[in-house]
């Protein structure tokens, strides 16, 4: 082991480390503070004879005199086993509960490998949410990254909290494993998240790694990253079904910006750094199904949109990567309807994979197809009818209209303790769609209309 | 080896690894540390080379030794590439997973392009003593069961003997000599990816590229050779374009680049292509397709590899002479990549922190298609036709990686959103997109589908445009303020937007629309049209129209097979008006 006292440079999280020799790139530090306290960083740069060196945590104390650096060989690990469920840790992996250390059956890289694509299997089993918005509009499946796109002072916690509690595969008695890391949140809403999964005893089978709002912001990179590390040994080597939840994607962004700029580097759109599309890839593309593994990794990353903005660089290169979202909106909210799952800007890509006959139901498709174009249609007639009156419509069009009305209130307005089966979002489905005249239902096909519109809607 | 090949790294940032390397040349392909990364020289300053390292460069050391190839970064082209999938330099991804042990790809591993064990039938077609020019087809391979390998020579002169039989790709199956030098011939050839394949002549668009989406053949045309981008936000579609594109286009070869997309997208296409059966053939698409898979998390350099990959191999097939579709999904990541080395090169960036030679890549890249006479003594024709995705920030496309596509790019298919949440699939913008083919496709369609069409397309849409401006009033005063006239000018674009426009991917009829169905069902709704203009003239209201039966029998007639229905339909919609003016 190689140790030195030659730091020449301190600035802002980075430490410039001179006359090394044998350094590994992004092989991990130990620096020893002169007061004995011991932090650790990660080398970012590595030429003949200089490192720079990025710390994880406050870089205050760190001297270029009284300071030593030992440089550990090996690049960041996590040691692994089943102990782990049910256990708090920190954002770099200690035990944040007052239990035992882990003992690890092995310790893995963290950064992890990419997914041969040709390995994978199609994620196109079911995941029933008890949501009717995602059930029915965009539907959750196995293997799949589905982000919820919210933002400040939007019920984005209780939802992501709602979803862990209700979630299952329908007719297989197979449990989630949860494995939840939290960036950059506030210990209020940690303990939110905490009393949750201890009240439904959800935290047996949990592993939480958080990273709390006052915690080291360097650590933001790292706590993702041990969270999936975690979740690809529960599923593939354990073949448990991990459902990863990862808030707030929103932190680990502003984390990342703040080490591009320290390190000085060219800044892409807001002056977030140019990979970050790269960087962010490498955690999202971490859900999969894979070949010869019962397992499958399920993410769920929620990010917070500043300002509400799609464009911006956070959620725009998340919708890149991820497959769909789940768009929160404002004016839901304010119309004071929970949870408020924008069915029109959501998303979900992997959902004709997932349902259908044998999955959900033959009409699911018809169905959601059809309600997405007569909630579209009903909105868009909203701002019109705010011109010229509901008067002036026409027949069809206030049908419409009512549509809209109806479908935010019934459908989308639910409880969070409210788990409703597809059947029921479906039949839910069809009770709206009855509000058109039946030639308006283009979307579905023409026998499942008596087969499935068993009930007509009454206002 | 000599010692001028060897050197070590003297500093590593990232993919980036500078190298004492003397004597190393630009874009030769090097083997960087102990671990052997796959790397290629991009910059040489002195005797430092800088180098892109194709896989993660985590635990590299200073000091590690660092080995030249002496080769360009180049493509291996024979017998076995169709059907495979490989990643960006062009490694074979079903071997990388046999020899890795499983489902991550592990680093260091190597496999070659193709497969060295594999007897294929080699058909000589020329003879002992012939004379041949580069490109002369030697003879061929049944690669599969749709498409038959023709083995180009890669020299000029004469054959000193050449047999047909059972060989690899690395038998020698002949040699030829030209100026008292003697070549051996086996089946494969490399070809440097940065560099195109030479033909003799290129010609102008004249043929349209047939992908059986109504609104890309009728309204917005792609030529044989030509180019074409599809710029739109995510969730808009751009894959599901890019894929109906890839699955239903009247090409003999389909090359597939997933440039830094979604890993679950990609294993979409793989497990689908294998089952999608080919129209005309009846056998799997996948014989005649080539797909380079290298998702958004895979290192980013190969990712930079992955689009010259793609349309060297692309141009190999259009010298045998054939119609190549290239699609590359999608072009920003691809630019992207370009970005993130220029910055670890601590390159000058242009706009946006894109390197300031994008605008020239770009450019070259889409130069490389085109239908041409294929390089060889005999006459032969191929095409290369290329389609890119762009994936705009935010879906605004005044950013550079869409300008600079549009401005070398002939088709411009605009995907919105808009259309996208209302489930209007595909979600193409019929008032923003454009083609620029379309002058020169016009003689085709007169003489191919019937002289009406393409009037009947400039109506359709004109109407369209009309649309948008009578949704501006509507938006104000409402649609019954219109006069009957407008309304029913509503009334016919609804139904051209619903019933001619959308398209359902999903649905066997449906999915891929023939020419002549396109030309049916446009002359169906156009003839909806001039029956209910003539009876509005006669003073019929437009609310009886409106209330006709025969209006949901055309809502429905994307789901016809036969040309006899449209006959049939034609005389309902007759009937149904002839009945109303009696009334």
């Amino acid at each position: 082991m190689k140790e030195y006292k030659t730091i020449t440079e301190i600035a802002g999280p980075l430490v410039v480390v001179s006359d090394v020799s044998g350094v590994g790139y992004n092989e991990i530090v130990e620096i020893m503070l002169p007061n004995g306290e011991r932090r650790k960083g990660q080398v970012l740069d590595v030429s003949k004879n200089m490192a720079v060196v990025q710390v994880f945590g406050p870089t205050a104390g760190i001297s270029t005199t009284q300071t030593t650096v030992r440089f550990l060989g090996e690049t960041m690990r996590l040691g692994l086993s089943t102990e782990m469920l049910g256990r708090v840790f920190t954002g770099l992996g200690e035990p944040r509960d007052k239990g035992p250390r882990v003992i690890p059956k092995e310790r893995v890289d963290i950064t992890g490998l990419p997914i041969n694509p040709f390995s994978r299997e199609m994620p196109n089993e079911f995941i029933q949410t008890g949501i009717s918005t995602v059930d029915a509009m965009n539907t959750l499946v196995r293997g799949q990254k589905l982000p919820i796109f919210s933002g400040a002072g939007l019920p984005h916690n209780q939802l992501t909290v709602q979803i862990a509690r209700q979630a299952k595969v329908r007719g297989t008695g197979e449990k989630f494993a949860v494995v939840f890391a939290a960036i950059g949140i506030t210990h209020e809403e940690a303990s939110y998240f905490m009393r949750d999964f201890e009240k439904t005893g959800a935290l047996e089978n949990a592993v939480l790694f958080l990273n709390l709002a006052d915690d080291p912001s360097v650590e933001r990179i790292i706590t993702p990253r041990l969270a999936l590390t975690t979740a690809e040994y529960l599923a593939y080597e354990q073949g448990m079904h991990v459902l990863t939840l990862i808030t707030d994607m929103t932190n680990y962004c502003e984390a990342l910006r703040e080490i591009s700029s320290a390190r000085q580097e060219v800044p892409g759109r807001r002056g977030y750094p140019g990979y970050m599309y790269t960087d962010l890839s490498t955690i999202y593309e971490r859900a999969g199904k894979v070949k010869g593994s019962k397992g499958s990794v399920t993410q769920i990353p929620v990010l917070t949109m500043p300002g509400d903005d799609k464009t911006h660089p956070i959620p725009d290169l998340t919708g890149y990567i991820t497959e769909g979202q789940i768009l929160l909106s404002r004016d839901l909210h304010r119309k004071n309807i929970y949870p408020p799952v924008d069915p029109l800007p959501s998303l979900s890509r992997l959902m004709n994979s997932g349902i259908g006959d044998k999955k959900t139901r033959e009409d699911h498709k018809g169905v959601s197809d059809q309600l997405y174009a007569g909630y579209a249609n009903g909105r868009d007639l909203r701002s019109l009818s705010a011109v010229v009156g509901e008067e002036a419509l026409s027949a069809t069009d206030r049908r419409y209209l009512r549509l809209a009305d109806e479908f935010e209130k019934r459908f989308v307005q639910q409880g969070p303790y409210e788990n409703r089966d597809i059947e029921v979002t479906l039949d839910l489905g069809w009770e709206l769609l009855s509000l058109l005249p039946e030639e308006e239902l283009k979307r579905v096909k023409r026998e499942h209309i008596p087969k499935y519109m068993k009930k007509k809607y009454t206002l | 080896m000599a010692a001028k090949d060897e050197g070590h790294i003297e500093r590593i940032s990232g993919p980036v690894v500078n190298a004492y390397l003397p004597g190393a040349r630009l874009y030769d392909v090097v083997r960087v540390g102990e671990a052997k990364l796959l790397g290629e020289i991009i910059k040489i300053v002195g005797n430092t080379s800088v180098i892109q390292v194709y896989e993660d460069t985590s635990g590299l050391r200073p000091n590690e030794p660092v080995e030249s190839t002496n080769q360009p970064l180049s493509v291996e082209l024979g017998p076995g590439i169709l059907t495979s999938i490989y990643d960006g330099i062009q490694r074979p991804l079903a071997v990388i997973e046999e020899m890795a042990g499983g489902v991550f790809i592990t680093r260091g591993i190597n496999a070659p392009p193709l497969d060295r064990k594999k007897i294929w039938e080699f058909k000589a077609t020329v003879k002992k003593g012939a004379k041949v020019k580069v490109g002369d087809v030697l003879g061929t391979v049944q690669e599969t069961d749709l498409i038959e390998h023709r083995i180009m020579s890669p020299h000029e002169g004469k054959i000193d003997d050449i047999s047909s039989g059972s060989f690899t790709i690395q038998d020698v199956i002949g040699t030829l000599s030209h100026e008292g030098k003697k070549y051996p011939l086996t089946m494969v050839q490399r070809w440097f990816v940065r560099k195109s394949r030479p033909v003799i002549e290129k010609f102008p668009p004249t043929i349209p590229l047939i992908t059986g989406q109504r609104i890309i053949d009728t309204f917005f045309p792609i030529a044989k050779g030509g180019t074409a981008c599809i710029p739109g936000p995510f969730g808009s579609g751009k894959t599901v374009t890019q894929q109906s594109l890839a699955k239903y286009s009247d090409t003999q070869i389909v090359v597939y680049i997933g440039c830094g997309e979604r890993g679950n997208e990609m294993t979409d296409v793989l497990k689908e292509f294998p089952h999608l059966i080919d129209p005309k053939s009846g056998k799997p698409l996948m014989m005649r397709t080539v797909l380079i898979a290298n998702t958004s998390n895979m290192p980013v350099a190969a990712r930079e590899a992955s689009i010259y990959t793609g349309v060297t191999i692309a141009e190999y097939f259009r010298d045998m002479g054939y119609d190549v579709a290239l699609m590359a999904d999608s072009t920003s990541r691809w630019a992207e990549a370009m970005r993130e080395i220029g910055g670890r090169l601590e390159e000058m960036p242009g706009e946006e922190g894109y390197p300031a030679y994008l605008a020239r890549r770009l450019a070259e890249f889409y130069e490389r298609a085109g239908r041409v006479r294929c390089l060889a003594g005999e006459e032969r024709y191929g095409s290369v036709s290329i389609i890119g995705a762009v994936s705009p920030p935010g879906g605004d496309i005044s950013e550079p990686v869409s300008q600079n596509t549009l401005r070398v790019t002939k088709v411009f298919l605009a995907l919105d959103a808009s259309l996208a949440y209302r489930r209007h699939f595909p979600a193409i913008n019929w008032l923003k997109s454009y083609t620029l083919y379309a002058d020169g496709l016009e003689e085709y369609y007169s003489e191919k589908v019937s002289t009406d069409f393409t009037k009947m397309i400039k109506n359709a849409m004109a109407l369209l445009q009309k649309e948008a401006e009578l949704q501006e009033v509507v938006q104000l005063v409402g649609p019954d303020a219109l006069p009957e006239k407008e309304q029913a000018v509503l009334m016919v674009t609804k139904m051209l937007r619903e019933d001619y426009l959308q398209q359902n991917a999903y649905s066997d009829v449906d999915a891929r629309c023939e020419l002549k169905k396109q030309y049916n069902m446009l002359k169906t709704i156009t003839r909806f049209g001039e029956r209910t203009n003539a009876s509005l003239d006669l003073g019929v209201q437009l609310k009886r129209i409106s209330e006709l039966k025969v209006k949901a029998t055309i809502g429905r007639m994307k789901e016809i097979k036969e040309e006899k229905e449209f006959e049939k339909l034609a005389k309902d919609i007759d009937a149904s008006f002839d009945d109303l003016l009696k009334r």
